[in-house]
């Protein structure tokens, strides 16, 4: 995977698109290492509209939920059931760990480049 | 230690039924269970040992401290336990016709009396079965108010930054959603933002009071007029009632609805997670919305009213954890209205006792007087020295004390939140704070000793990831 | 007056001056004084414990104990074995709180994980959680649990508790999720009915087996019918039965719930009882609830702890499928006990001894002109049946007697009686509810 590739949402998503109307979305690595180990992960249902900024699935740890928001809209394509069995494998491997596949993506919320997030986590630490 | 299942052997048990007198009926084939039943096979002897086993890996109030903020841990006295075994109470079926639970009906309608003298409130219903299930009750007569007079825009509840988890979820559970708003830095509510969220959707407002850091909002009678020149009504969440017995009541504060938790404030005990009861208060303008019907006296005796038609319905079978209630009302008896207001000042005594005498060592984030609890912070200390509140907490087990609550409420970081209540000695409580002095000592002296604490205890500390990821929720065969 | 404040006046005194304080009014300078109580509360002054002892004793003694039982309806009498008081007035489980620190709640965690197996055991399902307020509150959560997003209707039969029908309905109210009642066909769910009912918006369908008559339903008929619409299968039932009965978990339920009060818990005059709620692996992480789970400690020992606390209040806070925060503890524990004291022998002898001392007090009672069984179908230990004479005066007749007859039933039921028979009640007592019977109808 070229990591120019990866576009990134400030709520710490990261977006990638396979082509112009459809992306895979996950979390990154400051935001899997912020979460802490996770149990559990919330995902929609096939099918299932979401828009950009708004909730689309959230992750579980022992002692916390927290929302994941969705850089873009569209239609729910596919969604990443090794995560329903593994939820570990977002905090070891967050940038393969892709959580849904949107199609006929029609909006985006202001995303930035791979330098532009490293910029703004360095900022927050 | 092992579990029931893994002690005994096949063909053990105990004598318990005599045999059939009458003809044996069988199950019709297609109705009969097919699928393996597997039960432990156990002796009486081993049954008493197993579980005194596990009585022996239990902290109770019994055992020691246990100083658990927003749970009011007071002693539970024997005499209530003796009366909630009366066979006049435990072998009532609740079905019995009305002449004949005479005693039954004088217990609710006492309790009644009682705790609606001491809320300010004009009735009490008994049904909800523990807080949580109050508060959902309450939520739901505000939800039957307002569609009663077809003002059905009304449909948000505000509850502050500061309420325990219970109130968004039980005002969600009701039907409405929930408006947050933000307390201010020394933890009341923020009267201006409070203005700001209020409006024509606003169906009520949830509040503590003490609040959830224990502090008494001096602006209580604003509060609640800013709620009810919008429309809204106000609900009380009892659950910190221990504070103000005797010294100020809901009704008079403002509120129309409340819960109490009769395991909390009036003394029922635990039971390591339950039964409790969480009755619901009202004044008369929601009172026909109740779920019970209403208990009356007269000269015959007692006798259960029509319910009114308006009522949400039943939230439970039956009328309540009636059991719970007999302990409340011998409480309540033994106190009295003398003995009643001299818990609530002790319990508040006790609270700013210890608070004042570890405010040298540990950050109090809050200034003055508290009420029946207080909140200490570890954010410093964490700071600092990477001990976070768990690690105290775990460190106190060490030493043969139930540590304070964590984490709550969630506007406290690394919140610690102590209820010593007013059955503690100060022997014991001096005794407490020598305990986390040294802890304080330890943290800033020896960070790491506290990190794999506890030591001293049955077991570490567990491993709640995998215990989330991959549960294991019961034994296999 | 007790108060059970331990310190002393001197004592107060010395903490009030460390503190800095008068006097203790001055600790509550913060309420306003319009707020202020400036009188003491209108109610009556402490008393001493044996005055207390007196009283509420007395108060107790103005309900009448029957010594013989004939009555059900969600709350039956039967036999609690002595081991089981003893256990659970234990002062450790007593007054123990909710076990959120594990290290020292073993004794908990552990009771209830092994409750949690047995209610597993006993309805045959996979998951079960640490037990909610009673059987028509689990009843209630169950329904909910169900919902969709594109499934809110709840289907439920009209012969379930009704009861627990109205608290379904409370819990559903002001909520997406709409309740409809699939009626009754001499006294069992209509099958035909029902069918029409289900469409695909179908969330669920709740059978009460055996249900409210007593009456022994077509589980497996009903389980298909939701299950080819795609609605989830509740199944309340009897814990007692299940001893004897096909379980929820062979007819294909997908959630099993029911009151435990049979398992140990006196009548109570209705409480504290217990809910249990069971389902499969697939809907877990839906149930409401306290969960235990078993995990390691740090040195790799076996320990138990609250798991899945993400589903929770307490951490999900609005967007909880349930606001429950606590569970009847120390009510699980005593289901637990019960049945370790009874074994699988012991609670198949429970079920067996009910359901015969039923159908012999039917075959007595239908023996008397006027007393015919209303519905003919099979029954456990629950039946009802017409009545020879006034209603009332039978019934007070038998009161007098120290003896509580069946239910009088209402509504479309007016007239009838549901009578109830567990492993209590012995042969020489039917007799003698026969007999006096045979008084009254000859007056």
């Amino acid at each position: 995977m070229k990591k120019e590739e990866f576009q990134y949402a400030k709520s710490h998503e990261w977006v990638q698109f396979q082509d112009t109307t459809t992306a895979k979305v996950g979390i990154s690595d400051y935001a899997q290492n912020e979460l802490g180990d996770l149990v559990f992960i919330n995902l929609p249902e096939v099918g299932d509209e979401v828009a950009a900024g708004e909730t689309f699935a959230d992750v579980e740890s022992v002692k916390a939920v927290s929302n994941v928001y969705s850089p873009v809209t569209g239609i729910v394509k596919a969604i990443n059931e090794d995560l329903l069995d593994q939820p570990e494998f977002v905090n070891s491997n967050p940038m393969e760990a892709w959580f849904v596949e949107i199609e006929e993506i029609s909006d985006k919320v202001a995303l930035l480049s791979e330098t532009e997030y490293e910029e703004l986590i360095g900022k927050e630490e | 230690m092992k579990l029931i299942f893994e002690k005994g052997m096949i063909g053990r048990g105990c004598d318990i039924l005599p045999e059939c007198d009458v003809a044996v009926t069988k199950v019709q084939e297609s109705l009969s269970r097919k699928k393996e039943l597997h039960l432990p096979q156990v002796s009486e002897t081993e049954i008493s040992r197993h579980y005194t086993q596990l009585m022996k890996r239990t902290f109770g109030i019994n055992d020691g401290f246990y100083p658990l903020g927003s749970c009011t841990m007071k002693y539970n006295p024997k005499i209530n336990e003796d009366m909630a075994k009366l066979p006049g109470f435990t072998d009532i079926h609740p079905l019995q016709p009305q002449a004949c639970v005479q005693g039954c009906l004088e217990v609710m309608k006492l309790a009644e009396e009682y705790l609606t003298e001491i809320t300010g409130m004009d009735h009490i219903d008994f049904q909800p079965a523990a807080g949580a299930h109050g508060e959902f009750t309450g939520m739901k007569l505000i939800k039957a108010y307002h569609e009663s007079r077809n003002d059905s825009k009304r449909n948000k509840i505000i509850v502050p930054d500061s309420a325990h988890g219970t109130n968004p979820a039980s005002a969600a559970m009701a039907g409405f959603s929930v408006i947050n708003v933000a307390s201010t830095r020394e933890g009341y509510v923020d009267i201006e933002e409070l203005k700001k969220v209020v409006g024509e959707d606003t169906a009520g407002f949830m509040l503590t009071n003490p609040n959830t850091v224990g502090l008494f909002d001096e602006n209580i009678l604003e509060i609640t007029k800013i709620i009810h020149d919008g429309g809204g009504l106000n609900y009380y969440d009892g659950a910190n009632l221990n504070a103000i017995m005797g010294i100020a009541r809901p009704g008079d504060m403002g509120f129309d609805v409340v819960h109490l938790n009769l395991h909390k404030t009036f003394s029922t005990p635990h039971g390591g997670g339950g039964p409790g009861s969480g009755p619901v208060g009202c004044k008369e303008i929601l009172a026909d919305y109740l779920p019970s019907p209403r208990i009356s006296k007269n000269d015959t005796g007692y006798k259960l009213e029509m319910k009114s038609e308006a009522s949400i319905g039943r939230v439970k079978a039956f009328y309540g954890n009636f059991l719970v209630v007999v302990r409340a009302l011998t409480y309540m008896i033994t106190l009295g209205g003398d003995g009643l207001k001299n818990a609530s000042e002790n319990a508040v005594l006790n609270a700013n006792y210890m608070m004042h005498r570890l405010k040298d060592k540990y950050q109090i984030p809050f200034e003055g007087y508290c009420m029946h609890e207080f909140v200490i912070s570890i954010e410093e200390l964490k700071k600092k020295n990477g001990v976070a509140a768990i690690d105290i907490a775990k460190a106190i087990l060490d030493y043969g004390m139930h540590p304070p609550t964590m984490y709550f409420p969630l506007i406290v970081h690394e919140a610690l939140m102590v209820e010593p209540t007013e059955t503690e000695t100060k022997e014991t409580m001096d005794e407490a704070i020598a305990v986390l002095e040294m802890i304080y000592d330890k943290a800033v002296q020896n960070p790491e000793s506290l990190h794999a604490c506890p030591v001293n205890t049955p077991v570490g500390r567990p491993d709640e990831v995998s215990a989330a990821r991959n549960p294991i929720l019961r034994y296999q065969y | 007056m007790g108060t059970y404040v331990p310190n002393s006046i001197k004592e107060q005194r010395e903490m009030l001056q460390e503190i800095g304080a008068d006097n203790m009014e001055e600790l509550f300078h913060a309420v306003p004084d319009e707020v202020y109580l400036k009188n003491p509360l209108k109610l009556p002054k402490g008393l001493s414990e044996m005055d207390v002892r007196r009283r509420i004793t007395e108060i107790a003694g103005k309900n009448s104990v029957y010594h013989s039982i004939f009555r059900g309806c969600g709350a039956y009498n039967h036999y609690i074995p002595a081991i089981v008081k003893q256990v659970t007035s234990k002062e450790e489980f007593v007054t123990a709180y909710t076990p959120y620190q594990a290290e020292i709640s073993q004794g908990i965690l552990q009771s209830i994980f092994e409750y949690q197996t047995m209610i597993c055991e006993l309805t045959g399902m996979e998951v079960s959680n640490a037990s909610v307020y009673d059987g028509a509150t689990a009843a209630a959560e169950a329904v909910i649990m169900c919902k969709e997003r594109s499934r809110k209707v709840a289907v439920i039969s009209e012969t379930v508790n009704p009861e627990t029908i109205e608290t379904i309905k409370t819990y559903c109210s002001n909520t997406e999720m709409e309740v409809i009642i699939a009626p009754g066909k001499d006294g069992k769910t209509d099958l035909e009915e029902l069918s029409n009912l289900l469409d695909d918006k179908a969330a669920c369908v709740l059978l009460q087996q055996p249900n409210y008559f007593g009456q022994l339903e077509d589980g497996d008929a009903i389980g298909e019918l939701a299950s080819k619409r795609g609605a989830k299968y509740i199944m309340n039932c009897n814990p007692i039965s299940l001893g004897i009965l096909k379980t929820p978990a062979e007819y294909g339920a997908d959630i099993a719930v029911g009151e435990g009060q049979p398992l140990g818990l006196p009548l109570s005059f209705g409480g504290p009882y217990l809910g249990f709620m069971a389902t499969t692996e697939k809907m877990m992480r839906k149930l409401p609830g306290r969960i235990v789970g078993e995990t390691k400690d740090s040195k790799g020992e076996r320990a138990f702890v609250l798991t899945l606390q993400a589903r929770e209040q307490h951490i999900r806070r609005e967007k909880a499928s349930s606001n429950i925060c606590s569970n009847q503890a120390l009510c699980a524990m005593t289901a637990a006990v019960y049945l370790s004291a009874m074994g699988k022998r012991g609670l198949q002898q429970a079920a067996e001894l009910s359901m015969s001392k039923a159908h012999y007090l039917a075959s007595r009672l239908c023996e008397l002109d006027g007393y015919q069984m209303v519905y003919q179908g099979e029954y456990f230990n629950e039946f009802v049946t017409s009545v020879g004479g006034n209603i009332e005066n039978v019934l007070s007749r038998l009161e007098q007697r120290g003896i509580l007859g069946g239910y009088p039933l209402k509504d479309k039921n007016e007239g009838q009686i549901l009578w109830c028979a567990t492993e209590v009640n012995t042969k020489k007592e039917i007799d003698s509810l026969v007999e006096i019977l045979k008084e009254v109808e000859s007056i």
